[in-house]
């Protein structure tokens, strides 16, 4: 099973994610479990939402404690939220922001991760760019393909198609290919530079 | 030499001898084929405003519909003498389900005879909700104003005996002022209703803007037949309130029905009009203008108006009221007075 | 077909696949997607022939249900929590007048304080109240049970109450597999109701009933509640038979084949309990589980039968009968009268408490130590607790308990779960 936590804020998509990267995995014929951190969040209030990945039925119900991945829609969420609680160690970590992980003040915590696991992705700008809207979570998505590798990039397109149509389908689906190419440069870099963190 | 013009009402009421009339023009209580809704047998009190009233709104509503009639009921004194295990008086589909509930019920209903009738599986059957003025006003407020918001194919019907009666005459929202109930007397220094209190649900119909509201009293069965049949030609949620004398309420005689309701409406004290879409279409005149004096004597429940000492302040303020509400709905005909 | 989805929109589709001809809704968190879903489908013409009626509250809803519902269509609403309560007396109302409603409820606590989040003290707050009431598992369980319930419900003329947990479920996205439009129709036929309101034959529906009739009316409501029994298994085969799954019954055991414990839980937690009980037979462990689907009628004779050769019984519960101990646990022990089994209540997951597989390992392993204690509440933060008792004892004007101990806790934007 494969454990994905999203944190980001109410209204930016952080709930279509999950469950946007559950659809990607039923896709790929896996099981998933997708759901929501259930509060009475208003726009811009810290939110939690979570996806299983698993080849078999899921049948835990118990919110993600421990997970592999970490997508965080939100920088600013480092300094309010526990973010990484439970971060299994070499967790993938993938962040939206312009910054790099020793700008956002991470270098300590990621000091001994592999550094093909973490990744930050300007995401609110491809969403800007894409549909025109400051909409993170698709980008991250698609990032999150490539990063993790386990998600081809067509299931997160199907995904897109499941909760989208016409412009905005196909915005974010310019959006999401563009991030996965980012992503999947950057990963390879790092793969040949493993000492840059 | 100059003729008399006949007035009808000179037999002392509106009621036209039926045997002057074309069948046509007759009332549906003299028609053949009247279908005595409300069967006898009931169980209603000596000389009970509610029964009458209501044989005439359901047996009009019926002609009105063809026979094609459902009938949903509140709780109270007309559900209980209706149907008093294992009998019925009810010739129509009728149903009982709570005090607070009958409006939205009839929704129901008539939501699902929409449905069949789409599915080819139903006529065009009519729905009518009924209760008392507590099931109306109070408990039955807010599923009555959601059943007007959606203008529902409904024509509820109020019977306003101003109070709790099946229960042993408790206060509600439509117990008049002054008026004396089993709940009213530990309110204030007076043991009558407070002044300043209750509400007039025909005003608040026509706030919701719902194609028709009409009020009618016992004493004009003609004027009441033909506000049921006159309800039933529009579609949409449609409310009749008809005061109906309460003898044990009210404290009144039994004989006293017809004559009260008369009184109500010619001292100015009940209005009885019409109001299409939120505004006044037509109101009934008062023939002989009274004070509410004569209305209020002959009820036990203004008694402790007219002790030894007269309470004249509180008659002159019902007397007030009266007068605003004949200023508000027009009750006087200028021309005939 | 199998399709990856919301709970409740899984819900909605099986809803529109039984051919409700009316529909009211009034929105309370969790259950709103579900009509919310219902109304996308009348609105597409992909469920015709459908009224859905917005209504002013949930007691209209169900007012509304009981005039749609006796005037001869089929009938649905779903509710929750504080709406089921607003609605209680026309609840009571339906089953009296035997109306075969079918009511999603999307299980979440009751206040005070308000609290949108998933525990089961809104139906069974509702034990009494004369409908069935079957709880889902899973998403494709809810589903099923919909399209079972409307058949249950119609054959005994009963309203039926779909349980499933608030959130946790109806907002789930997971696998589900979709029947059919031709398998719903074959399996459920059209409504024929016992009594309507028809002017071809006029009835009296909901006259008052006196001491010479009331309690052999009152009967016929338990001996209706018995044919349940009967009917709620032969459906559930019926309904494996022609769409191949397993859902509904009365109870259901997972690997309790030679065990001393059995967990007897109800709705979701289901699953994280299985997840535990897999690890600890792997460990060595003795223990299985038993699912009650049917919460009412309470299946007596099943639960007995499912348990009687235990040592202990742990029945895990998310509601709590103040001032004695469980509901749920309630029933069980009735079901195990004169057995020599130890029964314990676990009260668990209240207002949403997360019920985590480490919580359960601990108390599963513990429980034979502690045969004395018979109530236990999973997860419950004695500090917090005994600073109010003690501030209490402290002082009278103490203030409003909840506000004390969420100051105590202090913020809970930090916490993940």
């Amino acid at each position: 099973m494969f454990e994905v936590r999203i944190h980001g804020r109410g209204g930016q998509g952080v709930v279509t994610a999950a469950e946007m990267l559950s659809i990607a995995a039923f896709e790929e014929g896996r099981h998933a479990q997708a759901f929501p951190s259930f509060g009475s969040e208003r726009t811009g209030a810290p939110v939690v939402a979570f996806c299983r990945m698993a080849d078999k039925e899921i049948r835990l119900r118990e919110p993600i404690m421990m997970p592999d991945a970490l997508i965080i829609q939100d920088p600013t969420l480092l300094f309010q939220v526990d973010v990484f609680s439970g971060l299994k160690k070499d967790g993938f970590i993938l962040i939206n922001t312009k910054s790099t992980f020793a700008e956002l003040g991470l270098s300590d915590f990621v000091r001994d991760w592999p550094a093909e696991r973490l990744c930050t992705l300007a995401a609110t700008d491809l969403g800007l760019k894409h549909v025109g809207r400051p909409m993170p979570n698709v980008p991250l998505l698609a990032g999150f393909a490539a990063l993790s590798g386990l998600i081809q990039l067509e299931s997160v397109f199907k995904a897109i198609n499941a909760k989208f149509s016409g412009k905005v389908a196909k915005g974010n689906i310019a959006g999401a290919s563009e991030a996965f190419e980012f992503v999947r440069a950057r990963i390879e870099n790092a793969r040949k530079e493993p000492a840059h963190a | 030499m100059s003729l008399q013009p006949v007035k009808f009402y000179q037999t002392g009421t509106f009621t036209v001898g039926n045997r002057l009339l074309a069948p046509e023009e007759r009332s549906v209580q003299a028609n053949m084929e009247r279908t005595n809704s409300l069967n006898s047998g009931h169980r209603a009190c000596q000389g009970c405003g509610e029964a009458l009233g209501a044989r005439y709104a359901i047996d009009a509503a019926m002609i009105a519909s063809q026979g094609q009639l459902v009938a949903a009921n509140a709780t109270g004194c007309l559900e209980v003498f209706s149907t008093p295990y294992p009998e019925t008086s009810w010739q129509i589909p009728w149903i009982h389900s709570l005090f607070g509930n009958t409006a939205a019920v009839a929704t129901g209903i008539a939501a699902a005879i929409k449905v069949k009738k789409a599915k080819g599986q139903g006529g065009d059957v009519r729905v009518v909700a009924q209760g008392g003025d507590g099931g109306t006003t109070d408990i039955g407020f807010g599923c009555l104003s959601g059943m007007f918001e959606r203008n529902d194919d409904v024509l509820y019907i109020c019977y306003d005996n101003g109070g709790y009666m099946n229960t042993g005459v408790q206060r509600s929202s439509a117990t008049p002022p002054a008026a004396r109930t089993a709940t009213t007397m530990p309110v204030g220094p007076e043991p009558g209703n407070a002044f300043g209190q209750g509400k007039f649900m025909p005003a608040l119909a026509m706030a919701h803007e719902i194609p028709y509201v009409a009020t009618a009293t016992v004493a004009d069965l003609r004027d009441l037949e033909y506000k049921v049949k006159k309800a039933m030609t529009f579609r949409g949620a449609r409310y009749i309130q008809i005061l109906v004398p309460c003898p044990l309420g009210w404290g009144a005689a039994s004989q006293d029905t017809i004559r009260l309701s008369r009184l109500a409406k010619e001292t100015g004290t009940f209005p009885v009009f019409e109001a299409e879409y939120g505004e006044i279409t037509s109101s009934s005149k008062i023939r002989r203008l009274l004070p509410v004096e004569e209305y209020l004597r002959p009820q036990k429940r203004f008694a402790h108006l007219f002790g030894k000492v007269p309470a004249v302040e509180t008659i002159a303020r019902l007397q007030a009221l009266a007068d605003r509400n004949i200023r508000r709905y027009q009750m006087l005909d200028k021309e005939a007075n | 077909m199998l399709k990856q989805t919301e709970g409740s929109h899984a819900v909605a589709e099986a809803v529109a696949l039984c051919r409700p001809e009316v529909i009211c809704a009034y929105p309370i968190s969790p259950q709103t997607h579900i009509v919310e879903g219902i109304g996308e489908m009348v609105k597409s013409g992909e469920l015709a022939d459908c009224e859905f009626l917005n209504v002013e509250s949930e007691f209209a809803a169900m007012s509304v249900a009981i005039g749609s519902s006796a005037a001869g269509a089929r009938t649905y609403t779903a509710t929750a929590s504080q709406g089921l309560l607003f609605m209680v007396e026309a609840v009571f109302n339906a089953s009296g007048l035997g109306l075969p409603i079918v009511m999603t409820v999307a299980n979440r606590a009751i206040g005070a304080p308000i609290n949108i989040w998933n525990d089961h003290s809104d139906s069974l707050s509702q034990r009494d109240c004369g409908w069935i009431q079957l709880f889902a598992e899973t998403n494709q369980e809810a589903l099923d049970l919909h399209i079972q319930a409307f058949k249950l419900a119609e054959e005994l003329s009963l309203p039926v109450m779909v349980c499933m947990d608030g959130f946790i479920l109806t907002h789930a996205y997971e696998r589900v597999d979709m029947p059919t439009q031709e398998q719903v129709d074959a399996f459920l036929p059209p409504y024929e109701p016992r009594q309507v309101l028809d002017p071809a034959e006029p009835v009296s529906i909901g006259a008052m009933v006196g001491p010479e009739a009331f309690m052999e009316v009152r009967y016929l409501a338990h001996a209706k509640q018995m044919q349940a029994l009967e009917l709620i298994p032969q459906l559930s085969a019926e309904f494996k038979t022609m769409f191949g799954r397993d859902s509904g019954g009365l109870t259901r055991s997972y690997r309790t084949e030679g065990a001393e414990t059995i967990v007897v839980a109800m709705g979701s937690i289901l699953g994280t309990i299985k997840d535990v009980v897999d690890e600890m037979r792997d460990a060595g462990e003795k223990i299985g589980v038993l699912g009650i689907t049917s919460f009412r009628p309470f299946p007596l004779e099943s639960v007995r039968a499912a348990l009687k050769d235990v040592k202990r019984v742990v029945v895990l519960e998310k509601s709590l009968a103040v001032g004695i101990s469980g509901i749920l646990a309630s029933d069980v022990r009735k079901a195990l009268r004169k057995l020599p089994i130890d029964v314990f209540t676990v009260i668990a997951g209240l207002g949403g408490r997360a019920i985590t597989k480490k919580s359960l390992h601990a108390l599963f392993l513990k429980l034979p130590l502690e045969t004395e204690e018979s109530l236990t509440f999973l997860d419950l933060d004695w500090g917090v607790v005994n600073r109010q008792l003690e501030r209490e004892r402290q002082t009278r004007r103490s203030g409003p308990a909840a506000e004390n101990m969420l100051r105590d806790i202090g913020t809970v934007a930090s916490k993940i779960a």
